[in-house]
């Protein structure tokens, strides 16, 4: 812990200038955060329990009507396709982002002449505004053009109708998302693995453990804090992912890709019927917030260590 | 895992450029698209032959204006991103009293929260004070994208400096205000650059605020030009590839040009905050 020089020996007006320039530095960004963050929370709560719609910016009238929203909100036949969709989506992309991420970290892990230049350009993926990426997998998705189909056409599969059937939308969009997350498991995953001393697995080669058992008694053990980091990180990132469901499919098509955070864009934005889409969003935050505890409980009790 | 990396190197490589190949290709795609427009999408060959800028002239044609709005929506968030995160930095770093655990637990927090439920607000907020459709609109609500992250990533660097140059400096006589201008903000140099890096690179790629914010297209950019593009039936996949790949360019110059920072804020952001 730091303390500001001269602490012990200042007298009390210049402690109180030292807590003025301190105010002065934090106001700024505490203005920023209260303005983009603490207002939206607070606002979605009130906008959440009123009749809030367009004709709410035309009079101002926006009439208390209780849990009213949420009740129609849960009780619509989108909600539970939603929400089984959003734990569909959410399970698949990380399962998918974190195997082949954790493959690519241990991968890159050995030293091989390249190795650097190539994981950084692994990155790339990760940098692309997702709306680029939207836009190309879309097309490469695409039932007659698409070389997706086009390549498995080679192999004498049949068009697959990847992003305009109600079977496969789902797994096609949850595929592009898997795409999407590798570099940033990767990434993480793989400054974990660095942090691992190498004469563990020296100690344990002479033992006779190398390849999967080193992994199992010493990889994974000893990785096991940044892997709980990067899997809730990923749920609460793969929560609120819209660009990409809206760039493949726009929810559609007939709802099968459709999720909270998509539901909730639609009603606001579609339907403008603002009180529902801050109900499903308030939804969408409380899930959120149980996994962001519980990554905040970990950060903070790791960095107490 | 070092251990065998003398026994086969070479066959890492090749592997690794498998693994690469595979990863890029839908990269490699568009910008092989890019210069072949105009070709039905059936018949596109496997590498730009004969490669034209047609669909370049097109995208330019109808997006050049959402580019150059893209640029300064980013630009703007960067500067007032840099400047509300930078002093806050510093506060949190030096003094590390009463309140600050409660900031950094905001800051963290701030990051979790879907942005829906953010636009949702923020649309009805904007309406009444008469931003929607502003470039100033966007600039502001795309710095809040990078504010957070840029606190995170600068006090972290801030307080690794030695405290015996600060206070070297006072007593030297310099006060709060100079110690900070002329020894703290050059020793972030390079936390700065990274939170500009990303600050700039989190509002060019922002598509949610976009989408939200504006309904005509007096505040257009890329982003949501190309979203508008393929909503419907795609005629010309070329130009709609030239758009995406000219969109791509900052992430591409970021990952050439200033590799040490990206990897200092990918794994900065979330793992040592």
């Amino acid at each position: 812990m730091m303390t500001a020089p001269h602490s012990g020996s200042e007298r009390p007006w210049r402690r109180r200038r030292e807590e003025a320039f301190r105010w002065a530095f934090l106001t700024p960004a505490l203005v920023f955060l209260l303005a983009y963050f603490g207002y939206p929370i607070v606002k979605n709560l009130m906008m959440s329990v009123q009749e809030y719609t367009t004709r709410t910016f035309y009079t101002g009238e926006a009439p208390f009507v209780g849990l009213a929203n949420y009740a129609t909100v849960v009780k619509s036949s989108v909600f539970s396709t939603a929400m089984a969709n959003t734990v569909l989506f959410t399970v698949g992309s990380i399962a998918g982002q974190f195997t082949i991420g954790m493959a690519l970290a241990v991968f890159f892990n050995k030293n091989f002449p390249l190795s650097g230049v190539m994981r950084s350009l692994m990155l790339l993926p990760w940098l692309l505004p997702m709306i680029v990426s939207s836009a190309v997998w879309k097309w490469m998705l695409d039932k007659d053009s698409g070389v997706i189909n086009q390549i498995l056409g080679i192999v004498g599969i049949e068009n697959i109708p990847w992003l305009t059937s109600t079977d496969v939308a789902l797994a096609a969009v949850i595929m592009v998302n898997i795409w999407l997350g590798v570099p940033f498991n990767m990434t993480i995953l793989y400054s974990g693995l660095q942090d691992i001393p190498d004469d563990l697995y020296e100690a344990a080669a002479l033992d006779g453990a190398t390849g999967w058992r080193a992994f199992r008694h010493i990889t994974w053990p000893l990785l096991r804090p940044v892997v709980s980091v990067v899997l809730i990180l990923g749920v609460v990132y793969t929560l609120k992912v819209l660009d990409i469901i809206l760039g493949l499919t726009e929810g559609g098509p007939s709802g099968s890709t459709q999720t909270l955070a998509t539901q909730s864009y639609r009603l606001s934005f579609a339907n403008f019927e603002f009180g529902q889409g801050a109900a499903l969003g308030n939804i969408l935050v409380l899930i959120s917030l149980v996994f962001a505890i519980v990554y905040l409980r970990m950060t903070r009790s790791s960095a107490e260590e | 895992m070092t251990h065998n990396h003398t026994r086969r190197p070479w066959t890492h490589t090749v592997l690794g450029c498998l693994f690469l190949a595979l990863m890029l290709f839908p990269v490699y795609w568009m910008v092989n698209a890019s210069f072949q427009p105009g070709v039905s999408t059936a018949d596109l060959a496997w590498f730009p032959i004969r490669p034209g800028l047609d669909g370049y002239r097109a995208a330019f044609a109808t997006q050049g204006p959402n580019l150059l709005t893209s640029l300064m929506v980013s630009v703007g968030a960067v500067l007032v991103s840099l400047t509300v995160a930078t002093p806050a930095a510093y506060a949190l770093s030096l003094y590390r009293v009463r309140g600050t655990g409660a900031v950094m637990f905001a800051l963290l927090l701030s990051q979790m929260i879907p942005g829906i439920v953010i636009a949702n607000a923020l649309y009805s907020a904007y309406n009444d004070l008469g931003i929607l459709n502003t470039t100033l609109g966007l600039i502001l609500a795309d710095a809040s994208l990078g504010i957070p992250f840029s606190i995170l990533i600068i006090q972290a660097f801030m307080r690794a400096i030695p405290m015996s140059l600060l206070e070297a400096a006072r007593v030297d006589g310099a006060g709060r205000l100079r110690t900070f201008v002329s020894i703290v903000l050059p020793l972030s140099r390079n936390a700065m650059i990274t939170a500009a890096l990303f600050s700039f690179l989190f509002a060019w790629s922002d598509f949610l605020f976009a989408l939200t914010l504006n309904s005509n297209s007096v505040a257009r950019p890329v982003t949501l030009g190309i979203y508008l593009f393929i909503g419907g039936y795609v005629a010309d996949w070329g130009s709609v590839m030239a758009t995406a790949t000219m969109a791509s360019v900052p992430a591409a110059v970021l990952l050439v040009a200033a590799q040490k920072y990206v990897a200092a804020g990918a794994t900065g952001g979330a793992v040592k905050a």
